[in-house]
């Protein structure tokens, strides 16, 4: 474990020496970031736009779910894809054996290779989306929900970096995959949405299949003080286990990496 | 690189690009499990619609209309500046170069000869919306004739942007942090997951003056009652007109591009 922690040190080390090297990422990425949270904001006024209550969502309410959705791309992009997104260009050149050599777990140093900090100035526009919410309800966050939604964002990066763990596994059979990570975010833009608007089929797959309700709806209602603790222990319970499924699938694939060319 | 030449290869470049799209079917399936979004946005707006339409939208509306939408975006698919980004990268675009023929070119022939493929989707989907969709929503019959047009005007703009952020990688070494702000905007101002009859006013004066609704919403629009005659023409001769002006951009930034590239990798 101690082994790990201090492994996991280096490759954040020589992570931030390389983000260091690129300083004017830092304002280029947060110019961006205020961009995507004025494009993630825009559908949700839209649909709002003539109509104060969606499925028992009002415009604010919703506001901080899109908000959720903003912080947690912002940890994609900076603590999650990176890294995977090299395993898919490992796959394919057969570069993976270095990584299958070195004496320490694959799935953590596939995981750890790469960060990118500059991403985590997306995290403002988050932040700037609550303040103005929670303004417009005239209110501040439920105290005991805001520890809560706390947690859950541990909840919600678990899941996050287990859904991507199964993306890169589909890597080790379609090998042509450039555009799996735009899978994922394509499937990931759906969290934007308060869960409770979908019905039927798709409600069940984004609680059940693809946990979206579970990283973004529920923090947002544990933020507004109305979130039933049996969801909170239903979220714990369904993510060690999604990533224990995540890790088993993970295993499986790499066992069927056979290396590429030289 | 005479066009005579070009156009006796577009042929055998068709084939190759068929059997690429072959080869790399899973990838396609993967390409097309992402373009879902518009049925999760039907979603949404259906439960939105339930108890009162959303200004001419009711849900048999927004079913036709997304329908439609994920139609059109497989027919009008391209991702030329992926390859250019990685083939620029890695030096690879010097093999293309030596061909006698305009890489533009092969670029639009592997684009274009992945459609039968894509086809091969859209086509299912087409017959469930022929039993889903309520007729009182489709536009009448002779609107239907522009809609080839209107596909391959829409095609064409979507090419276009993609071989002009292609080509900045030519000055940037990679433009796909570009690429990524230009999808954003794509996807929220072309009608894609929100028709842009619905923005309100001045966000939508704002969408009347960007490209991107000409990609696919266009082509939706006209075949679901959006516009009047006189309207539609008018729409699709900016199309046209947006496919004039990226040409000549695109154009430019290729051919001044191509003398800094400097073919790294191997």
């Amino acid at each position: 474990m101690r082994r790990y922690l201090k492994l996991l040190w280096i490759q954040l080390r020589s992570s931030m020496l390389l983000a260091l090297q690129y300083r004017w990422d830092f304002l280029v990425d947060g110019a961006i970031s205020l961009f995507y949270a004025v494009t993630a904001v825009a559908p949700l006024l839209v649909v709002f736009s003539g109509r104060d209550n969606i499925a028992g969502w009002t415009a604010p309410e919703a506001l901080l779910v899109s908000g959720w959705f903003i912080l947690l791309d912002a940890i994609i992009d900076g603590a999650i894809s990176p890294s995977l997104t090299s395993v898919v260009d490992h796959i394919r050149q057969g570069t993976l054996d270095f990584v299958l050599l070195k004496p320490a777990d694959a799935q953590f140093l596939v995981s750890t290779a790469r960060f990118q900090p500059w991403k985590l100035t997306n995290g403002i526009g988050a932040l700037a989306v609550f303040i103005y919410a929670f303004q417009k309800m005239g209110r501040t966050p439920h105290l005991l929900g805001a520890f809560t939604s706390v947690a859950l964002l541990g909840v919600s990066t678990m899941l996050l970096y287990s859904l991507w763990i199964l993306t890169v596994s589909a890597a080790f059979y379609v090998v042509k995959v450039d555009n799996l990570s735009y899978l994922f975010t394509s499937i990931f833009d759906a969290a934007r949405w308060p869960a409770g608007v979908f019905k039927g089929v798709v409600r069940f797959i984004f609680t059940f299949v693809i946990p979206l309700a579970l990283m973004t709806t529920y923090p947002a209602e544990a933020l507004l003080g109305r979130l039933e603790p049996y969801k909170v222990v239903f979220s714990l319970v369904g993510t060690v286990a999604f990533a224990a499924f995540a890790r088993l699938v993970w295993l499986q694939s790499i066992a069927k990496y056979t290396s590429a060319s030289g | 690189m005479s066009l005579r030449a070009t156009v006796r290869a577009l042929p055998t470049m068709a084939k190759i690009g068929f059997a690429e799209a072959v080869a790399y079917r899973a990838e396609m399936l993967v390409w097309m499990l992402s373009t879902t979004m518009p049925l999760v946005m039907l979603a949404l707006w259906s439960a939105v619609a339930k108890d009162a339409p959303v200004g001419r939208f009711g849900q048999a509306e927004f079913t036709t209309y997304y329908l439609l939408m994920f139609i059109t975006r497989q027919l009008t698919g391209a991702w030329a500046a992926w390859q250019m980004n990685y083939e620029v990268r890695t030096g690879a675009l010097s093999q293309r170069l030596l061909r006698p023929i305009s890489p533009i070119a092969a670029y639009a022939m592997e684009n274009l000869s992945a459609l039968p493929l894509r086809s091969m989707v859209a086509v299912p989907m087409a017959a469930i919306a022929m039993f889903t969709v309520a007729k009182s929503t489709l536009a009448p019959g002779p609107f239907w004739a522009l809609l080839p047009l209107a596909l391959a005007g829409g095609w064409t703009i979507t090419f276009l942007m993609n071989i002009a952020i292609g080509a900045l990688s030519l000055y940037t070494e990679s433009s796909l942090k570009l690429m990524e702000i230009y999808f954003t905007l794509f996807a929220v101002f072309s009608g894609y997951l929100i028709p842009v009859e619905l923005f309100p006013g001045w966000l939508r004066a704002v969408v009347e003056w960007l490209p991107f609704r000409f990609q696919v919403g266009l082509p939706v629009e006209l075949v679901t009652k959006a516009h009047q005659w006189p309207e539609a023409v008018r729409l699709l001769g900016v199309q046209w007109g947006w496919v004039a002006a990226l040409g000549t951009l695109t154009a430019v930034l290729w051919k001044r591009g191509l003398k800094r590239y400097a073919a790294y990798g191997g």
